[in-house]
């Protein structure tokens, strides 16, 4: 039998991967300041192209991600550049295109899949669950799934239940995949950079509020390692843990709680799985208190893993029970007023740190 | 005759040249010995499950040898393949050791997926057989996906040749969304994907015209999907090569999807603990009647290419072929209690998990 001609696919994990980018620690990447100012979905579109240009194994595949430019314009122009063959408008089949892609990153290449809204993936719930994450483990070692998955996630902004879903508690639970979820562009470029040279498939979450949020991101190359959170505000009243969406909640809390005096911490965990215990457990050991704000639903949520973690990490650090809030325990609504009661947000963490201090 | 390898390795490949339009004799004489081994594999299959040395789901494919072995024989060594669950039949076509297909239902870290997958997950990377997929339909988007590929290779990467990807399903397949789904981007994108459909009339214990509709005109289906189809008759792999190696030939030219109708039967039911209730002994003894590999070797023996004798020494060589495999399945060693948390990541960070630590996998062993 002739040796197998496959594109080199770096997936054997008897070998380390060379394809991974080198990674700078924290205060050697690229300064956050500047006035290079781009927006969320701009930062994800450079990630795409830069990586796109480097390696013509990455394509892009997704609802409108083509002729439309994207559904939210985060793919706008790529076609131009990439051609039809890289950059590829789908029909609405989910099911389809995913398991589709799975496929063809079994053989080496590496697709990054376009959910509209990480809500239209559970009609693709069994190609990315049952298939992507446990490939290499079902085929013992020799066919891995080097697949990056993408899209909005949380709620979008009165698009009421079906269309607001946070998956992350649920995809998280899934041994063989990762879980990024950027709540800025700076970190969003370097995240989904690190994400597309990833061997193993990767649970991209973005948000549609998020979009159009706009920060310095500079113009020299830059990747962000999975499983290294950011201390994005150094409090010593109460350290909030969070993630996505809901970091811009906990930085405007602090802002309101400091000008009462009470500084917290606020951790951007940037990545869920794998998921940087070790920082957490650094800041616990300085505040004492732990606050985790969670867009996901309670029961069973990421803030439960995160406690739980915590509890049997530092415990004997802790001066109360650990606490968490999440999104409300009930499905999104439509009405504008109840679904921002619905998040947790600024004026909920606010009370959440009060209560902890009282 | 011609002695067949003991690994069995389909010899229009052996120099990876595309197989003749007209099978030459070593050719019959090696789909007799491929399809004659995947009997004998299967029966001793059944019987070390009896024994309890194989667990879980365990779906026997004979009866329908024919289907594997004809359409494998149509393609060239480097086309991917896919299938479901009930899988030895197409790993032991494409090329995979008795030894290795065996050993991973007895749960060994000499099995193909070193115990990890079982009898519904065979993976083969040197032979381009992509599993092995336990999910009713779950492989025909991946079908596609797998003719995407080598679509992409040829035109964006430059590295590729056509191929054609093969995606075989049950008739219980038909009713799943995803088939449709995979039907449509396939003709959409002109993906040279072939869909066998191994037609065993059963959905598990429902009856064809049951569980699907118009189930008399399934081609009527991929017509509607624009995509070329045939039915084959599939208890008469001579009459199926020449229908079908045409076609294939035509869809990897065109590079076109493509639909295949393979009419035929199991013989044993649909997993191990199935009582088959649904059926009567004497439908099961019709089809025993016409079994494929009794007319292949009659066919053969007709052409002269082989005797009584010769089938009687083919016979006996794949009985120790499939003995040995089964010997070596037993006394071949079960995973290490680390195998665990091995293969589950291809880059094992740290703070995957809160309480497993990953590591890389051994070598697998057929790489």
């Amino acid at each position: 039998m002739t040796t197998m001609p496959m594109i080199e696919t770096d997936i054997h994990p008897a070998v380390d991967n060379p394809a991974l980018p080198v990674f700078l620690s924290e205060d050697q990447l690229p300064s956050r300041e500047g006035d290079r100012i781009v927006q969320f979905r701009e930062a994800l579109r450079e990630a795409m192209s830069e990586e796109m240009r480097k390696d013509k194994r990455v394509f892009l595949l997704g609802e409108e991600v083509a002729q439309y430019n994207g559904a939210y314009k985060i793919s706008q122009g790529m076609l131009d550049e990439f051609g039809p063959k890289r950059i590829i408008d789908t029909p609405i089949s989910e099911n389809g295109f995913a398991g589709m892609a799975i496929a063809a990153a079994m053989t080496g290449l590496r697709p990054i899949v376009e959910f509209m809204s990480w809500s239209f993936s559970f009609v693709a719930a069994d190609p990315i669950l049952n298939n992507a994450p446990k490939m290499l483990y079902m085929s013992g070692g020799q066919f891995g799934c080097p697949i990056v998955f993408r899209g909005n996630d949380g709620a979008g902004g009165q698009l009421a239940s079906t269309h607001s879903w946070c998956v992350e508690a649920l995809y998280a639970n899934v041994p063989g995949l990762k879980m990024a979820i950027p709540s800025n562009p700076y970190d969003a470029k370097g995240l989904l950079k690190t994400a597309i040279n990833d061997p193993d498939p990767v649970f991209f979450m973005e948000s549609e509020r998020m979009l159009g949020d706009k920060a310095h991101v500079p113009e020299e190359e830059y990747y962000i390692p999975f499983g290294r959170a950011r201390l994005a505000r150094e409090g010593d009243a109460v350290t909030l843990v969070s993630f996505g969406r809901p970091v811009n909640f906990c930085l405007e809390a602090a802002e309101t709680l400091a000008a009462e005096g009470i500084e917290v911490d606020v951790l951007d965990m940037r990545t869920i799985r794998p998921l940087d215990i070790e920082s957490i457990i650094e800041r616990v050991k300085v505040t004492n208190k732990v606050l985790v704000v969670d867009q996901s639903w309670p029961f069973a949520s990421i803030a439960s893993e995160v406690i739980t973690q915590i509890c049997e990490r530092c415990f004997d650090w802790l001066d109360m029970a650990p606490a968490r809030l999440n999104t409300e325990d009930v499905p999104t609504p439509y009405a504008k007023g109840l679904e921002y009661d619905y998040l947790p947000n600024p004026e909920r963490i606010v009370d959440a740190v009060r209560d902890m201090l009282n | 005759m011609t002695q067949a390898p003991a690994t069995s390795t389909n010899p229009a490949k052996a120099d990876s040249q595309p197989a003749p339009t007209k099978p030459s004799k070593e050719m019959m004489l090696k789909w007799l010995y491929d399809m004659q081994l995947i009997r004998e594999f299967e029966n001793r299959t059944q019987q070390a499950y009896q024994q309890a040395k194989i667990g879980g789901f365990c779906h026997i494919y004979s009866g329908q040898e024919a289907c594997a072995v004809g359409t494998i024989a149509c393609t060239n060594d480097d086309d991917p393949v896919v299938t479901a669950y009930r899988d030895h039949g197409h790993a032991l076509a494409r090329g995979m050791s008795a030894e290795a297909c065996m050993a991973e239902m007895f749960g060994k870290v000499t099995g193909c997926a070193k115990g990890k997958g079982g009898s519904m997950h065979m993976f083969d990377k040197p032979n381009w057989l992509f599993g092995g997929h336990g999910i009713v339909s779950a492989q025909t988007p991946m079908g596609a996906g797998f003719a995407f590929a080598s679509k992409y290779e040829l035109e964006v990467l430059g590295t590729g040749k056509k191929k054609i990807a093969l995606c075989y399903l049950g008739d219980g397949a038909l009713d799943q969304g995803a088939f449709h789904e995979a039907q449509n981007l396939a003709s959409l994108w002109d993906l040279p994907v072939i869909y066998i459909l191994e037609n065993n009339g059963y959905s598990m214990g429902t009856a064809i015209n049951r569980h699907t509709a118009n189930s008399e005109n399934l081609e009527d289906r991929a017509k509607g999907y624009g995509i070329k189809s045939i039915t084959i008759d599939g208890l008469d792999i001579l009459h199926a090569y020449s229908e079908l190696k045409p076609f294939f030939d035509d869809c990897r030219d065109k590079q076109r999807p493509g639909f295949v109708n393979f009419k035929t039967y199991r013989y044993q039911g649909h997993s191990m603990s199935d009582p088959q209730k649904y059926r009567t002994k004497d439908e099961v003894d019709q089809f025993k009647d016409q079994d494929s590999i009794a007319k292949l070797c009659s066919d053969l023996m007709g052409m002269g290419h082989i005797d009584e004798a010769g089938w009687k020494s083919m016979q006996k060589e794949i009985r120790n072929t499939v003995l040995d495999a089964v010997e070596a399945a037993e006394n071949a060693a079960v995973p290490e209690p680390g195998e665990l948390y091995t293969d589950v990541y291809a880059n094992p960070e740290k703070n995957l998990s809160p309480t497993a630590t990953y590591t890389h996998g051994t070598k697998n062993p057929l790489m």
